[in-house]
């Protein structure tokens, strides 16, 4: 097989087969989650379970001071690699042209430097997470091996693809298809690993808001 | 012309002086990115070569290599310099034919065994050596014939390099590069569709005054395939500032925006297009608004479509989302629906404690 036709495959039935997986993954985790169900709730509401539920959206999306306070390293680093992490995904030209060629919509790019630059800073702030946690006797203890692995598939998209922007070491074709490889490898994993948080999150936000705005208390 | 004169005295009798031949020197010493200290060398092996013998055969080809040679720089002192160097057989260019033609090749052979300079353009077929052959003699068997007395082979152009358009899918004709049937001699592969003249003279250049030249991955020599076009385009700035041409005549395309959109393979492509450029310097395909084809790597007629960005996914992904979606509903439904009826049987496979059980418990 030579660079051409690994690109090749990489790029159409490698990254089909990839988003077989990843929407039906995604679509079976939810599905499972939702059909568990709740038995009514049998106390009179006290406030509203769907504007509490949307404010605990909200609020928990945001800095908050006693969190930071509680663990000023895990929150501002936490938000500059997610932060960075969608920068880098969602504003750099050529992933717009992916997400134009999936969904059909598209919008504009950041400088080429400005993204660059975002990459660094976001692999920088992974690996303190990283040194973090295994500083931490705490969180070490905490810590299996689907959490490192979890880093490992998050950090390896940005790395290869800094090196594909760069042209370090291999051959341009190859380059892209490493990257282009690590990504789908994240797609396959995601479902199945605690890397699902992205879409379960706002639900489980919204969930505790409800139990508490029924309550008529704040989350 | 005799053969055992040397390349100076040739080009002295020509009346090239020696302030012009300096020049030269000093152009092609730019040309391969060498030092300045480089120049004398260069004209003192020039000067003391002997014009070595060169035998170019052209086999499943287009001539477009020739053309390129041949046209673009009609008159330089670079044709002059090829003229220089004996080209002893080229179907195209020689004027012998039949018997004449196969005799001037033989006997360019046997007289300079083991020095002359085999260049080939175009590639060999191999599934059925009938495909293409040349006074009865099947393209195989010639290559094999006479790369074996040459001291070194250089491979003009893609098809000769890589397979080129021959080889592309499905390659009815088994065609396969230079590379993949002699592996016993140093090649050097000056790729491109056609590959740009002054790099094919520069080439040769290079081979005369200082031998193998120094080579990529791919065998292509560094001076010319060193840098990506990506990162000599003029176009460079607008790609870092994210100012793109969406279609080819909207208002990006007109201002000279980057051509990434349209399927440019710039960044994925190693020429000299964007320094040396086409026709005595006047422009390449990007200055002229279309995007590079990467015509010098190799598949790249099979690359995944010119007008399609590198990066973007090929295949279908509306139905590849359908089929996940489809597939995911289906087996979360079923995982639902079992997590349910675990659950009612837990609830009654339940056993209520009463406060008897817990009196029986304390007992002893």
């Amino acid at each position: 097989m030579t660079e051409i036709e690994f690109l090749l495959w990489v790029r159409g039935p490698a990254f089909e087969g990839a988003t077989v997986i990843f929407v039906l993954g995604v679509a079976f985790r939810l599905l499972e989650i939702l059909m568990l169900g709740r038995k009514a709730n049998l106390a009179e509401a006290r406030g509203s379970a769907m504007l509490g539920g949307l404010r605990t959206i909200a609020t928990r999306s945001f800095p908050d001071a006693t969190t930071h306070k509680r663990s000023a390293f895990t929150h501002t680093v936490g938000y500059i690699f997610h932060i960075g992490f969608f920068v880098t995904l969602l504003l750099f030209a050529p992933h717009i042209l992916v997400v134009e060629k999936a969904f059909g919509v598209s919008w504009p790019a950041l400088p080429t430097p400005v993204v660059d630059a975002t990459a660094v800073v976001t692999m920088i702030a992974l690996i303190a997470v990283l040194w973090h946690r295994l500083k931490d006797p705490v969180l070490r203890f905490l810590s299996n091996f689907q959490d490192y692995f979890a880093w490992f598939l998050t950090i390896l998209p940005v790395f290869t693809g800094y090196i594909a922007f760069h042209r370090v070491g291999m051959s341009p074709p190859t380059l892209i298809a490493i990257h282009i490889l690590s990504i789908e490898l994240l797609m396959v994993v995601f479902p199945f690993t605690k890397l699902m948080h992205a879409f379960t999150l706002f639900m489980a936000r919204w969930y505790n808001g409800a139990i508490a705005g029924y309550k008529g208390v704040n989350s | 012309m005799a053969r055992d004169k040397t390349l100076g005295e040739v080009l002295r009798e020509r009346g090239i002086s020696r302030r012009g031949f300096l020049k030269f020197c000093a152009a092609t010493a730019s040309l391969m990115a060498l030092p300045p200290s480089t120049v004398p060398a260069i004209a003192a092996a020039l000067e003391k070569a002997r014009r070595p013998s060169v035998i170019w055969l052209s086999f499943q080809e287009c001539t477009g290599c020739t053309e390129s040679l041949t046209r673009a720089h009609s008159t330089t002192i670079e044709q002059l310099i090829f003229d220089t160097i004996s080209l002893d057989y080229h179907h195209t260019l020689q004027a012998a034919s039949g018997t004449g033609a196969e005799d001037a090749r033989e006997s360019a052979m046997q007289e300079n065994w083991g020095e002359y300079l085999l260049v080939v353009d175009g590639s060999i077929p191999t599934a059925n050596p009938g495909y293409s052959t040349i006074a009865g003699i099947s393209n195989v068997d010639m290559l094999r014939e006479t790369a074996a007395g040459a001291a070194a082979i250089v491979s003009v152009g893609s098809c000769a390099a890589f397979g080129g358009i021959p080889q592309a899918k499905p390659n009815p004709t088994g065609a396969v590069s230079v590379s993949e049937l002699i592996t016993d001699k140093p090649i050097i592969n000056v790729p491109g569709c056609p590959p740009i003249p002054v790099v094919i003279t520069g080439v040769l250049t290079q081979f005369l005054a200082f031998g193998l030249p120094e080579l990529d991955h791919l065998s292509r020599p560094m001076a010319f395939y060193g840098t990506s076009i990506h990162d000599r385009c003029y176009r460079r700035p607008f790609y870092d500032r994210g100012q793109f041409a969406e279609t080819f005549d909207d208002e990006g395309a007109k201002k000279g925006w980057c051509l990434y959109k349209l399927g440019c393979k710039g960044p994925t492509t190693y020429n000299a297009c964007a320094t040396t450029k086409w026709n005595e310097g006047t422009s390449f395909p990007i200055e002229s608004g279309h995007p590079c084809l990467g015509c010098s790597e190799p598949d790249f007629w099979d690359a995944g479509g010119f007008y399609q960005a590198l990066s973007i996914p090929t295949g279908d992904l509306p139905r590849a989302a359908a089929y996940g979606v489809g597939g995911g509903l289906l087996a979360g439904a079923a995982m639902g629906a079992l997590n349910r009826v675990r659950k009612n049987r837990a609830v009654q496979a339940h056993e209520k404690v009463t406060i008897d059980d817990l009196e029986k418990e304390r007992k002893p």
